[in-house]
C-alpha cells in the first residue's frame, strides 16, 4: 500500500502537513508531497477536505493463509521458572482463540520441564510444545530461534505471542525474519477483526504520544511482543489436561555461537512491581535520594511498594527495576501514588491503567493533575507524612 | 578491525506535544536528534578505536537527506566514515524491510567484525531492527549489552536483564545492540567539527546497495499500520487546595467512601 495525492484535486491548503504524525508530508508548488516517513497510516486521508488523497493498494505475493491455525504464546523460563507475563500470555491467548475458534498452545524450551508444562495445561492450554534439551536450560538467541523456528515451520500457528521481556524482545525479532513474516513490538491491546478473524495489534509509539493499531495482512504467523503487567492472568485450574506434543531437538556444530558464561543477580528479589496493589511512585518533585524512604514508610503502611519516573533514576536515586513507565514497567495497582512526578506521557504510559491515581504535587499546572482521580496541590513532604499520620490513627 | 555503527535520527521524543484541541502530535520546533542508544553504540566503537587505532568506526544509517546531519555529528564525535541509505523506495518500512536494506549497506560496505547498534529508538521503541539485521546477516546477536570486552576472535559482554546480566561469549563477527548503562558518549570537539566537514559522507539508493524497490520499504512490510491515534485521556478528577492536615483528611475521606482503603 502506498499514499498518493490526487494531483488535481489537492489545493494545497496544508491541512495534511498539521495532522500527519509523522512528518512525512511536505508542500511544494502548492500541492502536497509524501516523503519518505510515511507509513500509509491514513490519517491525511481522512483529514484531508478535498479527498485528493488515496491509498493505492500494491500487488504482493501471497502466502496460503488458511494452513495457519491456532495460538501459540511462549512460554519463557528462567531457572525453570515461568516468567510472570507467561500467564498473562495464557489469558489473553485463550480470549483470542476463543474468538477465532481455535487452540490455545504454549511452546517452552528448557531442560526437565516436566512441572512446567503440567503448570501450563492447568493454566489454560490445550496443547503444550515441549523442547527439552540441556542445550536449552538457558535462553540463547540462536539455539531458541533455531529450535522455535523449526516449530513454527512444521506445525503452522496463525498466532504467536511473545512476553516484551528482554528475552522476548530479543527472540521475536529473530524468528520473525526465520519465519519471513511481520512482529509488532509491545503490545498493549489485541482485537480479532470479526469479519477475517485477522488480529489487531495496538501499541504505543513516539513514547506513548500516539497509540498504532498495526496488522500483518498477508503473513503467519502474527507475531507480537505483548507489554508485562498488561493483560489479565489466565485462571488457574488444578488438574487440567491436554495434549503435550515432544519436539525433536537436534544441534549441528555451527548451530550455536554463543556461551552463556554466567548469570549473575544483582537485584536481591526482583521487584514486583507489576503485582503490587498499592504503588507509590516518586520523581524529581522528591529533591533527593532520600525522598523515597518517605514513600517506603506510606508503602509499608499500606502493604505496597515503591516506584519512580524515569527522572528519579536519570538522576541516580534508585534503581532502574523500579522505572514505571514506557522505557520501564507497565503497571496497574489499585492505587497508584505519583509524588513529585510531573507526569510526562512516556510515563503516563505505564501507569494509565491504574484503577485510582492520586498525585501529590506542588505544581498546580503539572500535566499529571490531568491524569489523576485525587490531585493533592502542596508540599508532599508535609502531605504524605499527614497521610501516615491519619493512617495511624 | 572494522566496526560499523547503526543509527537513527529520530525527534526528540521528550519534546513532542499533544495539540490539546486537534488531539494530533504537534512536531514544529521538535529537535532532530542522534538516536540516545546510538549514541551509546557509537561511544562503544570510538572506545574501542581509542585503544587501538587500527579500529576503523564508520556510522551506516537510513534516512531521509536531513539524515546527514546526524552523520555529521557522528563524524564530529569520531567516526572515521559515514554511510547514508536514502531513497523513497525505502520509505514506510516496518522493522522488517529496514532490516533488508541495512543489512544490503552493510554488505556494500564489506561487512565488518563488529556491528554495534543501539537496542532501540525513541521514536518506535521496537528494539527489532538489530536483531533483524544479525538474522539476515546471519551473525550471531547479542541485545541490551552494558559492557563489551574483546578477546581474540569473540567478544565477551555483559547482556541486560530485568533483574542483573547475563555473561556471554560471543563469536566475531556479531552484531551488539546498547543500552545506556554500556557508557557515556561523548561530546563532540570543536576539532572534530571541523574535520567531519573535510570527511565524506556517501550516499546510496536502492540501486546502490542491489535491492529491488519490491523488496524495501513499504512494499515489502508485512506489517501495516491500520491506524494511529492519539491515547484516550482519562478525565480530570478532583484537586484538593490547601493545607496539608485538609487536604489529607479529604483525600482519606474519599478512599475510605470508596472502601479503599
Amino acid at each position: 500500500m502506498t499514499i498518493r495525492i490526487i494531483e488535481n484535486k489537492c489545493k494545497g491548503c496544508g491541512i495534511c502537513l498539521n495532522h500527519c504524525p509523522f512528518d512525512a508530508l511536505t508542500m511544494e508548488n502548492s500541492l502536497a508531497v509524501v516523503g519518505p516517513s510515511c507509513t500509509s497510516c491514513r490519517v491525511c486521508i481522512e483529514k484531508c477536505p478535498f479527498d485528493a488523497i488515496e491509498l493505492i493498494e500494491v500487488e504482493k505475493e501471497k502466502v496460503d493463509l488458511s494452513s495457519f491455525n491456532g495460538v501459540w504464546v511462549f512460554a519463557e523460563q528462567r531457572n525453570n521458572q515461568l516468567m510472570p507475563v507467561v500467564f498473562e500470555l495464557l489469558g489473553e491467548g485463550k480470549r483470542l482463540a476463543k474468538e477465532i475458534g481455535t487452540e490455545l498452545s504454549a511452546i517452552v524450551c528448557g531442560e526437565d520441564l516436566d512441572m512446567i508444562t503440567k503448570e501450563l495445561l492447568d493454566y489454560g492450554a490445550d496443547k503444550v510444545y515441549v523442547a527439552d534439551n540441556k542445550q536449552l536450560k538457558n535462553y540463547r538467541t540462536d539455539s531458541y530461534t533455531k529450535v522455535i523456528n523449526e516449530a513454527i515451520e512444521k506445525y503452522k500457528p496463525e498466532i504467536v505471542l511473545l512476553g516484551a521481556t528482554h528475552i522476548g524482545r530479543d527472540l521475536g525479532p529473530c524468528l520473525a525474519v526465520k519465519a519471513n513474516t511481520g512482529l509488532t513490538a509491545d503490545c498493549t491491546e489485541f482485537e480479532i477483526d470479526p469479519k477475517d478473524k485477522k488480529l489487531k495489534q495496538t501499541r504505543p509509539a513516539f513514547g506513548g504520544n500516539l497509540m498504532a493499531t498495526i496488522v500483518c495482512p498477508d503473513h503467519r504467523p502474527q507475531m507480537s511482543t505483548v507489554r508485562p503487567g498488561v493483560m489479565d492472568k489466565a485462571v488457574y485450574q488444578k488438574g487440567l489436561t491436554g495434549e503435550i506434543i515432544k519436539l525433536n531437538v537436534v544441534f549441528e556444530k555451527n548451530d550455536i555461537h554463543t556461551e552463556v558464561l554466567d548469570i549473575v543477580k544483582t537485584i536481591g528479589e526482583q521487584v514486583s512491581l507489576t503485582d503490587a496493589e498499592i504503588i507509590v511512585s516518586g520523581g524529581l518533585g522528591l529533591g533527593n535520594s532520600e525522598g523515597f524512604e518517605l514513600l517506603r514508610q506510606l508503602a509499608d503502611k499500606l502493604d505496597g511498594t515503591i516506584a519512580s519516573s524515569r527522572a528519579a533514576v536519570d538522576a541516580g536515586w534508585i534503581d532502574h527495576s523500579y522505572q514505571v513507565g514506557q522505557t520501564g514497567t507497565t503497571v496497574k495497582p489499585k492505587i497508584y501514588f505519583a509524588c513529585g512526578i510531573s507526569g510526562a506521557v512516556q510515563h503516563l504510559a505505564g501507569m494509565q491503567n491504574s484503577d485510582m491515581i492520586i498525585a501529590i504535587n506542588k505544581n498546580e499546572s503539572a500535566p499529571i493533575f490531568e491524569t489523576a482521580d485525587y490531585g493533592l496541590v502542596g508540599d508532599l513532604y508535609q502531605i504524605i507524612p499527614s497521610i501516615i499520620d491519619s493512617l495511624y490513627k | 578491525m572494522k566496526i560499523i555503527v547503526c543509527a537513527k535520527q529520530v525527534p526528540d521524543t521528550n519534546e513532542v506535544k499533544i495539540d490539546p484541541v486537534k488531539g494530533t502530535l504537534i512536531r514544529d520546533g521538535v529537535p532532530s536528534i542522534l538516536n540516545p542508544d546510538d549514541a551509546n553504540a557509537l561511544e562503544a566503537a570510538l572506545s574501542l578505536k581509542d585503544k587501538n587505532q587500527e579500529v576503523n568506526v564508520a556510522v551506516l544509517t537510513m534516512g531521509p537527506p536531513q539524515a546527514k546531519e546526524m552523520l555529521r555529528e557522528c563524524l564530529a564525535m569520531g567516526a572515521d566514515k559515514a554511510y547514508l541509505l536514502s531513497d523513497r523506495a525505502f520509505g514506510g518500512a516496518d522493522t522488517w524491510a529496514t532490516s533488508t536494506t541495512i543489512a544490503a549497506g552493510i554488505a556494500k560496505i564489506g561487512g565488518a567484525d563488529i556491528i554495534i547498534a543501539g537496542r532501540q529508538a525513541i521514536d518506535g521503541d521496537t528494539a527489532q531492527v538489530g536483531p533483524q539485521v544479525a538474522q539476515r546477516l546471519d551473525i550471531p546477536v547479542v541485545t541490551y549489552v552494558q559492557d563489551i570486552e574483546i578477546k581474540e576472535n569473540n567478544a565477551v559482554v555483559k547482556r541486560q536483564l530485568e533483574d542483573g546480566y547475563e555473561l556471554i561469549k560471543v563469536k566475531l563477527p556479531c552484531l551488539l545492540t546498547a543500552v545506556k548503562e554500556l557508557n557515556t558518549p561523548r561530546y563532540m570537539t570543536i576539532s572534530g567539527i571541523v574535520d567531519s566537514y573535510e570527511k565524506e559522507i556517501t550516499v546510496w539508493n536502492h540501486k546502490d546497495i542491489n535491492l529491488d524497490p519490491k523488496d524495501c520499504g513499504l512494499n515489502a512490510s508485512p506489517t501495516q499500520v491500520f491506524k494511529s491515534f492519539t491515547p484516550p485521556k482519562k478525565g480530570k478528577g478532583k484537586i484538593f487546595k490547601g493545607l496539608p492536615a485538609d487536604i489529607t483528611s479529604k483525600l482519606l475521606a474519599e478512599l475510605k467512601e470508596n472502601h479503599l482503603i
